[in-house]
């Protein structure tokens, strides 16, 4: 009987407990609970991903109202691949966080309402993933967001504050933008189902309303997932929230921000329209290019390494973006990819981060010296997670690049792949920083320098796992490749 | 705001009815403009009136923090149990026909039911809210 | 000409929006950013109430002999956005009151050369 409310179970299994989660203040407990349940909601998307691959999209009606009058839930290879990260993200970081949250939030009694919001943006994630109706897309959106400025308001820094506000305030306009397009959508076609929507738009895609629609949702998704030069709140918030935190929103947030990047002008628009018509590729691809190399050098500069790696994650969804742009399959399938990819590999990053944070109290890099000695098993991490961004062969990060450049030099565009490769080699200067002062100076003389110790195995061990998943995924490439490239190839049959 | 005699008169003569009418509003949403989340935010509005004119610390003792703060997990379990109900009887989540006998029964009960719970936690909500930025202000 | 005039709504939407968003990009004053934003949203919300209504319908509302009905979708979709708009407001004045407590004012500029001097 659960295999039928599968859907259903992934939103509300995390919705329910963040709401246990205020009724139950025992740190404990709680933290058992978020856990537990952050575990059993990933064995759910797993559930999904076997149940889509088996036989194909899975349709969940809810109240029992047909589509296109009722809410549905429609998951396919697409969705069922992001619902999986977003929940294996969910479960590593919730097991990761007891340890963190103790350090970086010091009122133990109120950790009862972190993990009810971390719990309710999970159950927005997901909520944007699964559904299949466009005004739930805006309900979710904005419930993951708003947990999303809480969360990150709470880290030590008093510029969390700011931060957090700048990302609310234009987090909002973002998301009132898609609900303007949304609503412009509506009144040109008279339904809120995706799927309907696809069949009824093309009869008045002729229409300033629709175009002016297609403006908006653009400009919206583009805002939410950080795209350059929209991208100007996510350095701050990455780099003041609490740990866990920015590792989970990093890993997370602007992937399902690109997801619905790929589902409003894929599934609902068409690409026809949405690229050969309205050209969108001419906004997409510059953009993603400018951010790629700016953000990758402004990364170079950073003397914070969380904000390094915040720059670092705008290049990144500059890569996605632009293998989005390509509208071919190889493009769509490194984009897709890269989407898994790069949440496995910033999480790694962030994760060992914060047990740095954990163990010597700050991530300025003149405070990692000598830490190649004395944290040697997280600062391999780090050195792993590195590799991957920069796209060492078998690593995730290759696998990504390789698509994206194949993808370029499919239609010809060398310049295109020589970015990418240049890019690369970026990235190679900023992760060096980091080893260089890790493994080759001195560790510095501080008072008690014997307290600087390797981080607790709780916090290890989802880091090496994720580390394990980096190669793992660069090796045997045919899990995640294979679903994106099946994933693509709906997108792009859907369409046309 | 204790010494003002004419708000005070005015609230003091008000607010039973402001909370009636929050409770009508409440069930009568099916027949009118209605429904949880307007409910909710009259009777928060009632209970903010009396705070701002009576004191919050008043307010408080009549209308407690930790009962408000308890209202707003509660409503949220009410509609997501309904919700889970459903999804036992052997419908799909929220298919309030099979909640009673016949559908239009089943459609009747899991509407008010599920306003029920959002009027209570939109009600927990909003009073919370004016409950924390109060106490900011206080001290 | 009649066209236009009737379309009286969503010119009231249109010059909402952009004051609103004027105010969110303009004005330095946070709580003037968080009006700012309001605005713009109530601007949304009566772009989908107007679209809602059918020539000649009443209220969405079964009643005795009444035969056309004003689509309730678009109120059901604005209840959902209002009370969004609501959470999102309460959100951003609870930072602001621990902005002020941190910085002292809540003036953009100022914080920003607490932040610069720090």
């Amino acid at each position: 009987m659960i295999d039928n409310h599968l859907p259903i179970l992934q939103v509300l299994i995390p919705l329910v407990a963040a709401v246990m989660c205020l009724l139950l203040r025992n740190r404990l407990i709680v933290t058992t609970l978020a856990i537990v349940v952050t575990w059993v909601t990933f064995a759910v998307s797993a559930a999904l991903m076997s149940a889509v691959l088996r036989q194909g999209v899975i349709s969940y009606e809810l109240g029992g109202w047909a589509p296109p009058w009722g809410i549905e839930y429609r998951v396919d290879v697409l969705n069922a691949f992001v619902l999986v990260l977003v929940s294996g993200i969910g479960a590593v970081v919730a097991t990761w966080s007891p340890s963190s949250i103790s350090i970086e939030l010091p009122r133990y009694e109120r950790h009862y309402l972190f993990y009810c919001a971390y719990l309710l943006c999970l159950a927005g994630l997901l909520g944007i993933t699964v559904t299949g109706d466009m005004f739930n897309v805006f309900v979710f959106l904005e419930i993951s967001a708003l947990s999303s400025y809480v969360l990150i308001s709470l880290g030590q820094d008093r510029r969390a504050l700011t931060a957090a506000y700048s990302y609310l305030v234009m987090g909002t306009l973002g998301a009132t933008f898609i609900l303007i397009g949304i609503g412009l959508l509506y009144i040109m076609t008279g339904t809120l189902n995706m799927a309907d929507l696809a069949e009824r738009l093309p009869e008045v895609l002729d229409t300033r309303t629709v175009i002016v629609a297609f403006g908006f949702l653009v400009v919206g998704v583009s805002l939410k997932m950080a795209l350059f030069p929209l991208h100007l709140w996510l350095p701050n918030a990455y780099a003041y929230a609490p740990s866990a935190v920015t590792a989970f929103l990093a890993a997370t947030a602007t992937k399902v921000s690109v997801y619905l990047l790929l589902r409003f002008f894929f599934t609902v628009f068409g690409y026809e329209f949405a690229f050969d018509r309205m050209q969108l590729w001419i906004f997409l691809m510059p953009l993603a290019l400018v951010g790629i190399v700016t953000a990758s050098l402004v990364a170079i500069f950073q003397n914070n390494i969380k904000r390094m790696l915040a720059y670092s994650s705008v290049a990144q969804i500059g890569y996605m973006v632009l293998g989005i742009s390509f509208a071919s399959v190889n493009g769509l399938t490194g984009g897709i990819v890269h989407l898994f990819n790069h949440g496995l590999m910033k999480c790694a990053l962030f994760l060992a981060l914060g047990c740095i944070v954990y163990r010597c109290g700050a991530v300025h890099i003149d405070e990692m010296r000598g830490l190649g000695r004395t944290m040697p098993w997280t600062m391999a991490a780090f050195v792993g997670g590195g590799l991957s961004l920069i796209g060492v062969p078998m690593t995730v990060g290759f696998v990504s690049k390789w698509y994206l450049v194949v993808a370029a030099l499919e239609q010809g565009l060398w310049p295109v792949a020589a970015v990418v490769l240049f890019s690369s080699l970026l990235a190679v200067v900023y992760i060096w920083r980091v080893v260089e002062v890790a493994y080759f100076e001195a560790p510095s003389a501080v008072e008690g320098e014997g307290t600087v110790r390797e981080a607790p195995l709780s916090m290890l061990i989802p880091v090496w796992a994720l580390v394990v998943a980096i190669f793992y995924f660069g090796i045997t490439t045919e899990l995640t490749a294979g679903i994106a490239r099946q994933a693509a190839e709906s997108l792009l049959k859907v369409a046309s | 705001m204790k010494d003002q005699v004419v708000p005070r008169i005015v609230a003091k003569l008000l607010i039973p009815y402001i909370l009636l009418y929050a409770l009508y509003v409440q069930w009568h949403g099916d027949y009118g403009p209605g429904g949880g989340f307007q409910a909710g935010v009259i009777f928060a509005a009632a209970v903010i009136l009396y705070a701002l004119i009576f004191d919050l610390g008043n307010a408080q003792r009549a209308i407690r923090p930790w009962v408000v703060s308890l209202l707003v997990p509660l409503g949220l379990l009410l509609y997501i149990g309904v919700g889970i109900a459903t999804i036992l009887k052997g419908g799909v989540f929220l298919e309030y026909g099979v909640l009673e006998h016949d559908p239009i029964h089943g459609q009747h009960l899991g509407i008010l039911l599920v306003e029920l719970g959002v009027g209570t936690t939109v009600a927990g909500v909003m009073i919370t809210i004016f409950y924390s930025f109060g106490e900011v202000v206080r001290g | 000409m009649m066209e236009t005039i009737g379309l009286y709504n969503y010119w009231v939407v249109v010059v909402l929006m952009m004051t609103g968003f004027y105010i969110v990009v303009a004005r330095d004053n946070l709580i003037k950013k968080v009006i700012g934003l309001n605005i713009f949203q109530t601007s949304v919300f009566l772009l989908f109430i107007s679209a809602g209504k059918v020539d000649g319908g009443s209220a969405p509302i079964l009643a005795e002999g009444i035969e056309i009905y004003s689509n309730p979708l678009p109120g059901v979709l604005i209840l959902t956005a209002i009370v969004v708009g609501v959470a999102t407001t309460a959100v951003a004045l609870g930072l602001i009151v621990r902005i002020n407590e941190a910085y002292g004012t809540i003036e953009e500029p100022e914080i920003h050369l607490e932040d610069v001097e720090a």
